[in-house]
């Protein structure tokens, strides 16, 4: 009982010494990546509303799909990210890792969100409807709900050592288990007629490149928020347990 | 002890366990009862959207009945305070699991057992017995190999019987989709549909392993 009660001081002894030294530094990482983000989000928005041609069928609503995909992106990095996390803290017990999963699912969770309201929006005009069970589709909204329930299991497990085993498990079923969910959709709906999304042969460079763009400054950004949200989730773990300590 | 007299040894204590109280499989079967009922009500079935509706009515209160026996997988347990000791026998965390996979499966496969011939009756489809058989039972083993590794993540939080579904429900929708239309193919034979039961089975196999893996990690205290 004593060695239990002894190891988590000792633990926060450590982490108050690096954090001491962290802080003796400036951030200039964050900030390089904070500017880099912030003048890649003007160039793109420049870029995606004066630069990239309007589509010839599609017209002005077109040019959501250039916010659009770097969420979907995002979405899915996100928790490719979490799964890897989770893996790393499955093995190496270091709870750095599980703060990277808990940073990682938050935005995920957020750029997820984004991806299905905008693709709606686009889908509405395009479509002329807000939703269709297409296998990508269906397969953002179940990873949505698997981010939700990650979400939800993690703030009912609290901040614990068995939380963030759980959350690992979480993640690492799911990362396996959403391609899966993407072909048995596909197959569910083989005899339907498939709606093509936005893929056309070839794409005019200036198209690609202002999605190069905004792919590149959003990444960025996920980069920069993730330190950001990271250090909240140190700073969080870290205050909650001076608190379990005091009272 | 060999890995099989273990997995055994447990299922055996959680079956003693349930024969006495009788309590989950009664309350499955009457719900997935109930769950088939509330269906007739749902959707007015007539003769030429019966096939339509009547595997999805079927997979959802298995879905559902599934679900009250999965969350009290662990609960016996972590309401006595039986985990540690369960924890401190000399048993591979493999074997544990495994054990609760095939309570599990049993308790369900009883249920199902008492709701199949309802099913029939109440929305006059024929029972296909021979056929209908290995859909089911591979159904509900994917649906508990995930459900059994969750509901031991779940017991350990205050809202189990929130979470549980939220967790489960997305993870075993191949397994659901594959069940409901190869029970639908049943029913009405379909060119051109992918091979559902090998499907099936080899989701089985995937959420098996990775169940059985990432087991000893969710119970640790």
């Amino acid at each position: 009982m004593a060695l239990a009660k002894h190891e988590p001081d000792v633990e926060q002894r450590d982490t108050g010494h690096t954090s001491k030294r962290k802080h003796a530094h400036f951030p200039y990482i964050s900030l390089l990546l904070g500017l880099l983000s912030f003048t890649g989000m003007l160039v793109s928005i420049c870029m995606i509303f004066l630069y990239a041609p309007m589509d010839a069928v599609q017209g002005e609503p077109q040019r959501i799909f250039y916010f659009h995909v770097p969420m979907a992106w995002l979405g899915m990095l996100g928790f490719g990210v979490v799964a890897a996390a989770g893996i790393g803290y499955l093995i190496t017990k270091d709870e750095r890792w599980d703060w990277a999963a808990r940073a990682s699912a938050e935005l995920g969770a957020i750029f997820i969100t984004l991806a299905l309201v905008t693709g709606s929006i686009w889908g509405e005009t395009i479509w002329g409807t807000w939703w269709t069970w297409d296998a990508r589709l269906t397969t953002t909204l179940i990873l949505w709900f698997i981010y939700i329930s990650y979400l939800m299991l993690r703030s009912y497990l609290g901040r614990t050592p068995s939380s963030a085993r759980a959350g690992a498990v979480l993640a690492i079923v799911g990362i396996i288990d959403v391609p899966i969910i993407y072909e048995s959709v596909n197959w569910w709906r083989t005899l339907h007629p498939a709606q093509q999304v936005g893929v056309a042969g070839a794409l005019p460079p200036s198209v690609v490149l202002t999605l190069m763009i905004s792919l590149a400054s959003f990444t960025l950004f996920y980069t920069f928020l993730m330190i950001q949200l990271y250090q909240l989730q140190r700073l969080q773990t870290l205050a909650q347990r001076l608190r379990a300590h005091l009272m | 002890m060999t890995f099989l007299e273990q997995v055994l040894a447990i299922l055996w204590k959680d079956i003693s366990c349930e024969l006495r109280s009788k309590q989950t499989w009664m309350g499955m079967a009457l719900f997935a009862l109930l769950v088939l009922v509330i269906f007739n009500f749902a959707f007015d079935l007539r003769v030429d959207n019966k096939a339509a509706i009547a595997p999805g009515a079927l997979w959802v209160a298995f879905v559902f009945a599934s679900l009250l026996g999965l969350g009290r997988t662990i609960a016996a347990e972590r309401e006595k305070g039986l985990m540690d000791r369960l924890l401190l026998c000399p048993v591979d965390r493999k074997a544990i699991y495994l054990a609760k996979l095939l309570g599990n499966l049993l308790f369900i496969g009883v249920v199902e057992l008492v709701a199949l011939p309802v099913f029939a009756a109440l929305f006059n489809v024929p029972l296909f017995a021979g056929s209908l058989l290995p859909i089911v039972l591979l159904g509900t083993l994917g649906i508990a190999s995930v459900g059994t590794l969750f509901s031991a993540i779940a017991s350990a939080t205050q809202a189990r019987e929130l979470l549980l579904p939220l967790l489960i429900f997305p993870l075993i929708v191949p397994v659901v989709i594959g069940a409901v239309r190869a029970t639908g193919a049943l029913m009405v034979p379909a060119a051109n549909e992918p091979p559902w039961l090998g499907l099936i089975t080899a989701f089985d196999v995937i959420f098996l392993s990775i169940s059985m893996l990432t087991f000893e990690f969710v119970i640790e205290e």
